[in-house]
Formats: C-alpha cells, sequence, structure tokens
C-alpha cells in the first residue's frame, strides 16, 4: 500500500466512523447517567429515516438532521418512561426499542426504498485542503464529520467542567447520594436519555444523507451495536470514543480497499475483521480491568422519591 | 332434458322401422303395401337422420359452453424477497407480474419482503390454501419451503426461481443473466481509460462469478488489456456498504463500476467521481444519468405469461428452465448517449450474434487466474458445468473465496 491508497483510505475511514462516532458520543452520555441503552441501533435507524423524510419533503438537509435528532430522543423517551416512570427493566427496555425502531422504520421506510433524497455532500476548507495529505483527510469532508468531532470536545467539557454535567455523572455513580444532595435523578436521567437519543438520532442522519443518499430498510446495520461496544472500549471517554469510532471505520473501509488491491486472503476473513477488533477491544479492556470507569450505578433503576 | 328426448325419439323411430321391416319381411301380400312401406321407411330415415345432426349440433353448443364455464379466474401469487420498490432483483420480477396482470382471467398478487427460511412457508401455505392455482417464488432460500408446501397441495402448480429442485407440480427458472453481462463487459472495456474495471459483487456464489466472468470476457473481446477487479460486499442490500465498496475500486485507479447487488449504491459512488457505471437487475440510469451506462436488465413478464398459459392449458411441465436472450428473459438496457455510436453498434452485433446462437459467451478456450485451461479449445461447457462455475478467468482480480 502506497500513499495513493491510504489517504483516501483515512478519509473514508473518517467518513465511516462519524455514525458510530455520533451514536458512541450519545451513548457515554446516556451510560454516564447511570442508565444503559441498548436501543440505540432502534434510535439510530429512526433518525436514519425521519432525516430522509424531511430532506424529501423540505429539501433541507440541515432541518433533516435536527428532526433526526428529536426523533432519536423520542424513542429515548420512550425508553426513559419505561425505566425511570415505571422502573423497567433497562436491558429489555433497550432491547425492545432495537427491534421496535427497526420494525417501524421497515415499516414506514418500504415505499421510500430506492428513492433519493438532498443530503449533504463533500465540502472543501478554503486553503486548508491543499495540505498534502493531511487535506484530503482532514479537511474534505462534510459538514456532519466536523460536527462529530466537534462533539467530542463539548461532551467532554460538560461532562467534566460544567456543574450540570457533574450532576449528571454524580447520579450516574451514587443515585441516592446525589438524592440526598438535593440533585433531582431522574431530571438528569431524563436529560442523558433524551441527549443520548438525540446523537444516536445524528448518527442514523448521517447514514441516509451523507453517507448514502438512498433510503433502504435495515440502513444501521449493526452500527448501533458497535456504537454500544465502542462506549466500553472507550472507557466512557469522549476522546477515546473518536478514536475507537475511527479506528473501527477505518478497519471497516480497510478490509474493501485490501479487496480491490487484490489480496488473495478469503473475503470472509477480512469482513470479520472489524468484529474481531470489536471482541478483541472488549476482551482487552476488560482485561485491564478499568470497569472501573463504569458508572457505578449502570443499569439500576432508583425509586422516585419525589 | 332436450337431448334424451331427442334420443328418445331416435329410438322411437328406429324400434319402429324395426317393426315394420320385421313386420313385412314375414310375407309380402302384394308389392304395392310393400312399396308403401319402403317409402315410409326412407322418410323415417330421413328424419333420423336430420334429428342425428341437430342433435351433434347441441351437443357441439353444450360442449363450448361447459368450456366457457370451466375458464376460472387464475389466481397467481408471487413471494419477493425484498420489497418492490428497490429498482433491484424484486423490482424486476414485480415488473413482470403486472404484465401478466394485464391479461384477461387472470388476478395477482404479492408478498414482499419474505425471509427466507420458515417466514416463506407460511406465506407460501396460505397462498395454497386460499386456492391459488399459481405462485412463483423468486429467491433462491425459497427452494425448501417451497418443496413442502407443493407436496401438500398438488392442485397449485409452484415456480421456484434461481434453484434446481423440481417435483410434479414445482419447477424451477431462472434466465442466463450472463449473456447481458458479457455486453455491459463490452461497454465497459470500451469505455475504460485505465484498463481496471470495478466489479462490486455480493457473494462468491457461482451464480455471481459467473457473471464477472462473463463480464469480463466481454470487456477482454473489445479491449484485451482490460482487468477487473472485485470487491465481495457479503450482502445483496447494504447500500452503504456497497457504496464504500465502489469507492475503494475507484480509489485503485478503476474508472466503470460495475456491480451485482440490489441497491444503486454504486452508481451514487462513480457519479460523485465523475466515472463510468454500470448497473443491474433495471435501468438505473435515474440514480447516476452522468455515469450509468447500460444495464444487464430481467424482463420476466413473457416468460411469466408462458407459464400461466402452459397452466391454463394443463402443459405445464415440471422442467428446469434456464432461458437467454432468446427469449427475451434477459436484456441489455438502452445505452447511454456517453457511449460511442461504433461502440453501440458492436455491442447490438453481438447481441444479435448470441440471440440468434452463432456465438456461445463461455466458448473455449477460457483460462482461469492461474492460466490453467479451465474449457478446452472449441468446446461449449455443459449447463451443468456453468451453473457450478467456481473459478474466476484469467483478467480478474481478487479471490473467489
Amino acid at each position: 500500500m502506497n500513499t495513493e491508497l491510504i489517504v483516501p483510505l483515512l478519509a473514508a475511514a473518517i467518513q465511516s466512523g462519524t455514525p458510530i462516532l455520533y451514536a458512541t458520543l450519545g451513548e457515554i452520555l446516556t451510560e454516564k447517567s447511570g442508565v444503559l441503552n441498548l436501543g440505540v441501533e432502534g434510535m439510530m435507524i429512526t433518525g436514519a429515516l425521519a432525516a430522509f423524510v424531511t430532506a424529501q419533503a423540505t429539501g433541507h438537509p440541515a432541518l433533516a438532521f435536527l428532526v433526526a435528532g428529536l426523533f432519536g430522543a423520542a424513542i429515548g423517551a420512550i425508553h426513559a418512561i419505561v425505566c425511570l416512570w415505571f422502573l423497567g427493566n433497562q436491558v429489555v427496555s433497550g432491547l425492545a426499542l432495537t427491534i421496535f425502531g427497526l420494525g417501524l422504520a421497515d415499516y414506514l421506510g418500504t415505499p421510500l426504498i430506492g428513492q433519493t433524497a438532498p443530503g449533504f455532500n463533500k465540502l472543501a476548507v478554503p486553503l486548508l485542503h491543499y495540505i498534502p495529505g493531511l487535506g484530503p483527510i482532514l479537511f474534505q469532508q462534510d459538514i456532519l464529520v466536523y460536527g462529530a468531532i466537534l462533539m467530542v470536545p463539548l461532551l467532554w467539557l460538560f461532562l467534566e467542567k460544567c456543574r450540570w454535567g457533574l450532576n449528571l455523572r454524580a447520579v450516574g455513580e451514587n443515585p441516592e447520594a446525589a438524592a440526598a444532595a438535593g440533585i433531582s435523578v431522574l431530571r438528569y436521567r431524563w436529560i442523558g436519555i433524551l441527549g443520548g437519543g438525540c446523537l444516536a438520532g445524528f448518527g442514523g442522519a448521517y447514514l441516509s444523507l451523507a453517507y448514502t443518499h438512498l433510503w433502504t430498510n435495515g440502513l444501521s446495520a449493526g452500527r448501533g451495536w458497535i456504537a454500544v461496544a465502542l462506549v466500553i472500549f472507550a472507557f466512557w471517554r469522549p476522546g477515546r470514543a473518536l478514536l475507537g469510532a475511527y479506528l473501527f471505520g477505518g478497519v471497516m473501509a480497510f478490509q474493501l480497499r485490501l479487496q480491490a488491491v487484490g489480496t488473495h486472503l478469503p473475503s470472509s476473513l477480512l469482513l470479520m475483521l472489524p468484529y474481531l477488533l470489536t471482541v478483541a477491544v472488549l476482551v482487552f479492556s476488560s482485561w485491564k480491568s478499568k470497569q472501573a470507569d463504569a458508572p457505578a450505578a449502570l443499569g439500576v433503576n432508583m425509586e422516585p422519591n419525589d | 332434458m332436450r337431448k334424451n328426448l331427442i334420443s328418445a325419439l331416435v329410438l322411437l323411430a328406429m324400434l319402429g322401422t324395426c317393426l315394420m321391416i320385421l313386420s313385412c319381411g314375414e310375407k309380402p301380400e302384394d308389392t304395392a303395401a310393400l312399396e308403401q312401406l319402403k317409402q315410409e321407411n326412407a322418410s323415417l330415415q330421413e328424419q333420423i337422420a336430420s334429428l342425428q345432426k341437430e342433435n351433434d349440433e347441441l351437443k357441439k353448443q353444450l360442449d363450448e359452453l361447459m368450456k366457457k364455464a370451466e375458464v376460472k379466474e387464475l389466481q397467481v401469487g408471487f413471494i419477493y424477497v425484498s420489497p418492490v420498490g428497490d429498482a433491484g432483483w424484486s423490482y424486476a420480477h414485480d415488473q413482470g407480474r403486472l404484465f401478466i396482470d394485464k391479461l384477461d382471467g387472470v388476478t395477482t398478487s404479492y408478498v414482499e419482503a419474505v425471509p427466507e427460511g420458515p417466514d416463506s412457508e407460511r406465506v407460501m401455505l396460505n397462498m395454497a390454501r386460499k386456492n391459488y392455482d399459481l405462485i412463483f417464488a423468486t429467491s433462491f432460500g425459497y427452494m425448501d419451503p417451497m418443496l413442502k408446501v407443493a407436496q401438500k397441495f398438488p392442485n397449485t402448480i409452484f415456480m421456484h426461481c434461481s434453484g434446481f429442485k423440481t417435483a410434479a407440480n414445482m419447477g424451477n427458472y431462472f434466465g442466463r443473466m450472463y449473456q447481458a453481462r458479457y455486453l455491459s463487459g463490452m461497454v465497459a472495456g470500451a469505455m475504460t481509460k485505465s484498463n481496471t474495471l470495478g466489479y462490486v459483487a455480493a457473494f462468491p456464489i457461482p451464480e455471481v462469478i459467473r457473471g464477472i466472468n462473463a463480464f469480463t470476457l466481454g470487456a477482454q473481446a473489445v479491449n484485451p488489456d482490460a482487468q477487473v477487479r472485485v470487491v465481495w460486499t457479503k450482502t445483496w442490500y447494504d447500500p452503504a456498504t456497497e457504496k464504500e465498496a465502489a469507492k475503494s475500486l475507484l480509489d485503485v485507479g478503476a474508472d466503470v463500476i460495475a456491480q451485482h447487488q440490489d441497491s444503486p449504491g454504486p452508481q451514487e459512488a462513480a457519479q460523485e467521481k465523475g466515472v463510468y457505471s454500470i448497473g443491474y437487475n433495471s435501468d438505473m440510469s435515474a440514480f447516476a444519468p452522468k455515469s450509468h451506462l447500460c444495464a444487464p436488465v430481467w424482463n420476466w413478464g413473457p416468460y411469466y405469461k408462458e407459464v400461466v398459459d402452459a397452466v391454463r392449458n394443463g402443459t405445464f411441465e415440471p422442467k428446469p428452465v434456464w432461458y437467454g436472450m432468446e427469449h427475451g428473459i434477459v436484456d441489455l438496457s438502452p445505452m447511454s448517449d456517453m457511449v460511442p455510436g461504433d461502440v453501440q453498434k458492436a455491442v447490438l452485433a453481438k447481441k444479435e450474434a448470441i440471440t440468434s446462437g452463432q456465438m456461445q459467451v463461455f466458448m473455449g478456450p477460457v483460462k482461469d487466474q492461474t492460466g490453467a485451461v479451465r474449457i478446452p479449445d472449441g468446446k461449449i461447457p455443459e449447463d451443468g458445468e456453468l451453473l457450478g462455475m467456481d473459478y474466476f478467468v484469467q483478467g480478474v482480480i481478487g479471490t473467489t473465496e
């Protein structure tokens, strides 16, 4: 492989990592508030469909992107109601929402299959895109890629420096103590779930607005699950989520290019690479017993006492 | 009732005649009486003849009426693996369904996006129980469920696409898509400048491999330096992955992208990069007007009509059918204006040669990637050999694993 191939490979890595990055950041936010959300896949596909329909109807991709966030959050609201109000099992509720989201998008999206909608196209950042190597990789992407990158420091600032973020983390670590300190556990968990759903919706919107401009059933193709796994890889840190998402996207893009170059490795083996990586990462992160990074009260419901 | 009456009359007449003949046979008293009896006999004979004629005519009318009553509405069901709106495989089959739906006395219905396996069996059972006369299932994985259902409903005709099993009331059918792929390969070979063609392919099964080989042979027929690079996506339908696969081919220098998938994802990638592409299943030019050169397409309508007619006339035979371009079941979509006139002419001439049987796509010598001769010089391979094709021909870069 020479530089001629590596530059487009890295550019493709960023592009295919972006939807996963949005969803991973969202899941970090949700889990930091102590709620496990396995419905990311369902939220992504709902967001993808909402974005597609809106873009097709209005011709405004930016509006479509925001609507996708709203719909992702709406699915999140179901999770919040089930888990926060009715103290339902978070794992079951999340799984149900994934199945629900996929089914709903299949049902509503079937008439749209094969149609196209306006979306985001790549734009070159003035001057910067001339930088050899780095230019095509970083500065010739669509605006949603920059949005995802920007989201990383924002989430970090929120979780580390912002009062609300600290409260949210406190709720995820020790809800009883947080409640005793006068923090409304439910309110912050609502914020965590809705924010996470919104970001997952954004991730889905990336698929139907920028990655392709087509609608198809099952567009999310398991990317939501990868996001759930990447949260553990990232030790619940936004910066590492960026790394993980791009690494995953890179491996996905890499295996296709390896085939195009004409390697004689069986393609089934190459296709396994991204998933092998996921498994390896999960094993690695538990082996390093960094589980201490997981919010202590993750997955634990708390009786609303107010 | 009327028929009985006529028969009774005829019988009576005959009896009367016999009696008369018997009575006169005894002892003719005088010739005058004999003559009279003879005359009477003759006139009665005449009456019998005219009644017989009338009887025949009525019988004929009755038969016609019976026949008319027998031609009832033919219920035809279709089962698709993906939604019909996808401009792909199921879309092409649904165009065939709409074709026969226009015929007199045929009503059709379909169920789309039916997963292969137990779900499809349920759908088929449901159709058979509703007394459908003819059921088409259009995906490979429907084969065994269909065989099971076919054994339970001997009065329904079952048709399975792309498989290899048959039963007394179940046939299988497919088309020689590789013929059209050869032609699309000629177009690609003529249009490439880098001599590198990209091929986004779903699964390494004989059907797909055969298509890639035919495409390559077609490209080499007009451009001996043309090479075909293959990327497997291991999915029939995932536009994002398909597009990414096409982009990876563009990155290694491919300037025409062909595909064996169910979505126009690869077309989109080619259009964005400003290079040409070859569609599949149906004319995909609407998705990438500036890139789409042509597409090997399915045209199931005429064949479906043939099956409907056979079922109606009772001439249906459950034999495997593998029709080619001569039956119109596969074709090349109209070529874009971007394809120069002389290339179009050459492609159409080749099409003529294939259709008339003058030319075979797979005609020895055919060498595989290692250079070993797989089809000896001058030999036309058996269908079985083609149906089991598991190697790439020389000029393909990639692996069938």
